[in-house]
């Protein structure tokens, strides 16, 4: 079972690493964008088997994937990447 | 007073401490490595800047959770002495030893620079040989040491005296221009309420000669060490 976890800051968390590849984007010529953060993504693969599998993924966020502090994170499960596996 | 410097793969400033303590202050100690559980002959557990398992993830999160410093929860909670310098202060606070979180410095850069200190809180183990508002000379040497915190745990660490040092310029003041990192309120350490663990972004290990540019540093061990001299005589305050 294929799970996608998507880590990102909080909303008012600066984001210096985002706000400097904006910069870099504006030197490229890119100017139009108004806001830029950069988050992470964690590719999961879990025993098909598992049981309440997104709870389970859901208290490996909350234990060690984010920092509750800084980071909010979103489970995508197989049936949710579906269309954008399709999309692309 | 018995030191144990812990070793995760990828710890860089264990032999600094491990030889502070030996050598200079000659008191005994030991490494420990970080898969071990038994710290029951420790007085003091020194925690050292690096990059521990790589910092992947996040500065400190993978150390946070190993054996070693859930071992170290019990040792916190019989009142043993933990200082975590650098890394080791990311460590503690992905931990939940200590409240808030180390982040990305404000400038991107990895900053390697002397920075003076200024004591916000004289009343912990290992500043009780210090003045409040004395100022310290000691080098930082990371590049995610921009402090954290929220709103209600910022106000938490000032009322109950938290803060243990500020970066500050070389008479005290607590400025912009000092902050090296983007630390919320120049926060360079912080203490929990008890006073028995300390984690500071700077290095005092490296500050504890003469022949490394200086020795501020070292008051923090004999602060430590004076701590347990019962009549207190040494510390001269």
């Amino acid at each position: 079972m294929k799970v996608r976890v998507l880590v990102r800051l909080k909303p008012g968390i600066m984001d210096v690493q985002g706000a400097a590849v904006k910069r870099a984007l504006a030197g490229l010529g890119f100017s139009e964008i108004a806001d830029l953060r950069i988050g992470k993504v964690i590719e999961l693969e879990l025993d098909d088997a598992t049981p309440d599998a997104r709870a389970r993924v859901r208290e490996m966020c909350r234990q060690l994937l984010a920092n509750p502090i800084l980071e909010d994170f979103t489970i995508e499960t197989l049936a949710d990447l579906a269309p954008r596996e399709v999309a692309r | 007073m018995r030191f144990g410097v812990v070793v995760f793969p990828g710890t860089w400033s264990d032999c600094d401490f491990h030889y502070v303590v030996s050598e200079v202050l000659h008191q005994p100690v030991r490494y420990v490595w970080h898969r071990e559980r038994d710290l029951s002959e420790l007085d003091c557990v020194i925690l050292p800047g690096g990059f521990s398992y790589g910092d992947y993830l996040r500065a400190g999160a993978v150390a946070g959770r190993s054996p070693v410093v859930e071992a170290l929860r019990d040792f916190v909670g019989r009142g043993g002495l933990v200082l975590g310098s650098c890394n080791g202060f990311q460590i503690l606070c992905e931990a939940g030893l200590l409240p808030g979180v180390l982040t990305r410095n404000e400038c991107l850069q990895y900053r390697c620079q002397s920075t003076h200190l200024v004591v916000e809180n004289a009343d912990t183990f290992f500043t009780r040989g210090l003045r409040v508002g004395q100022v310290l000379t000691m080098p930082i040497s990371h590049g995610e040491g921009k402090y954290h915190a929220d709103a209600e745990t910022l106000a938490r660490l000032k009322r109950d005296n938290l803060i243990a040092f500020r970066y500050a310029t070389a008479e005290g003041k607590v400025t912009k221009a000092s902050n090296p990192n983007g630390s919320l309120d120049n926060i360079a350490g912080i203490v929990n309420p008890e006073g028995t663990v300390l984690g500071m972004m700077p290095h005092p290990e490296r500050a504890s000669e003469t022949v490394m540019g200086g020795t501020d540093g070292l008051l923090m061990f004999q602060s430590l060490l004076g701590s347990l001299v019962e009549d207190g005589s040494f510390l001269k305050r």
